[in-house]
């Protein structure tokens, strides 16, 4: 009995449709949460060839919702993880991992090499880059994205339709838009929008009808509620990306802000005395830090806490990447503390330089 | 006019509810934003696409469905 008989004896699909599967090329951006049930699905279904991008390691945090990881992943690379599990679930076909992470560089590169893109990621500056990305390389993308409960799905760019910015044109201010690991989000969400964009994939390539384009699909997981808004492609927009070809490797997708944010490097970071840290993340996440002069100011109290903060001390902010430090300054020189620095590379770069002591609450 | 109004995402935790009717008459959906930023001042700094009878339109249309949906975009996954 073969593999994929179950696909074969369905009339619409048959062996010609399991063969296009297995010539297919299909990126992934992002092996977590939506990634995770897209990748599992995919390489179930055969597609011939599939590539995993993303740069994090696997945490405790993630199995919750992250399905292709276990126990014996914790630590190691998501896309290599991911590569591991997927193997042995279907060895028959190509997986490619790329532990790495996707910028203006190497993206257009990347996605010459494949069919379709597949948007995993949990961030506006990546979502951007690969819809910019994908126009310039006439790729389609299927999108998804989530909040708590509710998930979007989408397909951009295929056969003539609109991209992601037809639909928001730029991307929110930064740090009004919340991630999982500040609200959190139900497990099984992932998973069911995850699903969905698998078999956007698999209608795409399989040439079925009633692909989601032009249509934002939303669902509600705890009221059940569905609902499908349609999208008006914006050739305003498309101008504007095609524009940017010519310099495309030099853009930045960081969220823009008028002021320019003071940095720093851990391996600049030699007077332990003199300086105060201000650790940005929420109280649940971990690694918790055995640091002296350290206050914690989850980023959304920051406001209320800023007596807290000697401004005559040089003051070192960080969180777990070094993007909510950097809002963290920001805010923090527009209130006339100019004393401070975000930290390049958050918590991991503290532990790495100063072999400072982390531990698990 | 009785519209019915849906909120997605964070904007449902502004208003907090996820739907509710409008009484309004008919005019363009800025000037149906300015009657619910007035009701919801927090709404005023998110960002958010509007949709009349789940078609997304820009915020110089006219309103003449009853169906109109507030959403905010979602980066997590």
């Amino acid at each position: 009995m073969s593999r994929y008989s179950r696909h074969i004896i369905l009339s619409d699909v048959g062996q010609k449709g399991q063969d296009k599967l297995s010539q297919a090329k299909v990126l992934v951006v992002g092996a977590g949460g939506l990634g995770c049930p897209v990748l599992q699905y995919l390489a179930a279904a055969g597609i011939g060839t599939l590539g995993i991008i993303d740069f994090d390691v696997v945490e405790i945090s993630n199995l919750q919702r992250q399905i292709l990881f276990g126990t014996s992943s914790i630590g190691i690379n998501k896309a290599l993880a991911a590569k591991s599990r997927l193997e042995d679930l279907n060895p028959e076909i190509l997986i490619k991992a790329y532990p790495e992470k996707l910028t203006p560089d190497n993206v257009i590169d990347l996605f010459t090499d494949y069919d379709i893109i597949v948007d995993g990621t949990d961030n506006f500056e990546t979502r951007y880059l690969i819809n910019d990305a994908a126009v310039l390389a006439n790729k389609p993308v299927v999108y998804g994205a989530i909040y708590k409960f509710e998930g979007q799905v989408s397909v951009f760019n295929y056969q003539n339709g609109p991209s992601y910015r037809c639909l928001f044109p730029n991307p929110p201010k930064e740090g009004s838009v919340a991630n999982c690991s500040e609200v959190g989000v139900l497990g099984v969400l992932p998973g069911i929008i995850g699903s969905m964009q698998a078999n956007e994939v698999l209608k795409i390539i399989l040439e079925f009808d009633h692909v989601l384009s032009g249509k934002l699909f939303c669902y509600n997981t705890r009221t059940s509620q569905t609902t499908t808004l349609e999208i008006t492609k914006s050739k305003a927009e498309f101008e504007k990306i095609k524009a940017m070809e010519s310099n495309f490797k030099e853009r930045h997708y960081d969220v823009t802000c008028e002021v320019s944010v003071s940095e720093i490097s851990a391996a600049d970071l030699i007077e332990k005395g003199t300086v105060q840290y201000i650790d940005v993340r929420e109280f649940h996440e971990k690694p918790q830090l055995n640091l002296t002069n350290c206050v914690q100011i989850p980023l959304r109290e920051l406001e209320q806490h800023v007596n807290k903060i000697n401004p005559n001390i040089k003051t070192i902010i960080f969180c777990k990447s070094g993007v909510r430090s950097k809002s963290a300054v920001r805010f923090l020189q527009q209130h006339n503390l100019h004393n401070c620095y975000s930290l390049k590379g958050g918590t991991a770069a503290l532990i790495e330089h100063l072999k400072i002591n982390a531990y698990e609450r | 006019m009785k519209l019915n109004i849906k909120y997605f995402g964070l904007l449902a935790e502004v208003t907090q509810c996820t739907e509710e009717v409008i009484d309004f008459s008919e005019l363009s959906v800025s000037e149906l934003l300015d009657v619910l930023f007035e009701k919801y001042p927090n709404l005023k700094d998110k960002d958010f696409q509007v949709a009349q009878n789940q078609k997304i339109v820009s915020k110089d249309t006219h309103i003449s469905e009853h169906e109109i949906a507030l959403l905010p975009p979602f980066s997590g996954g």
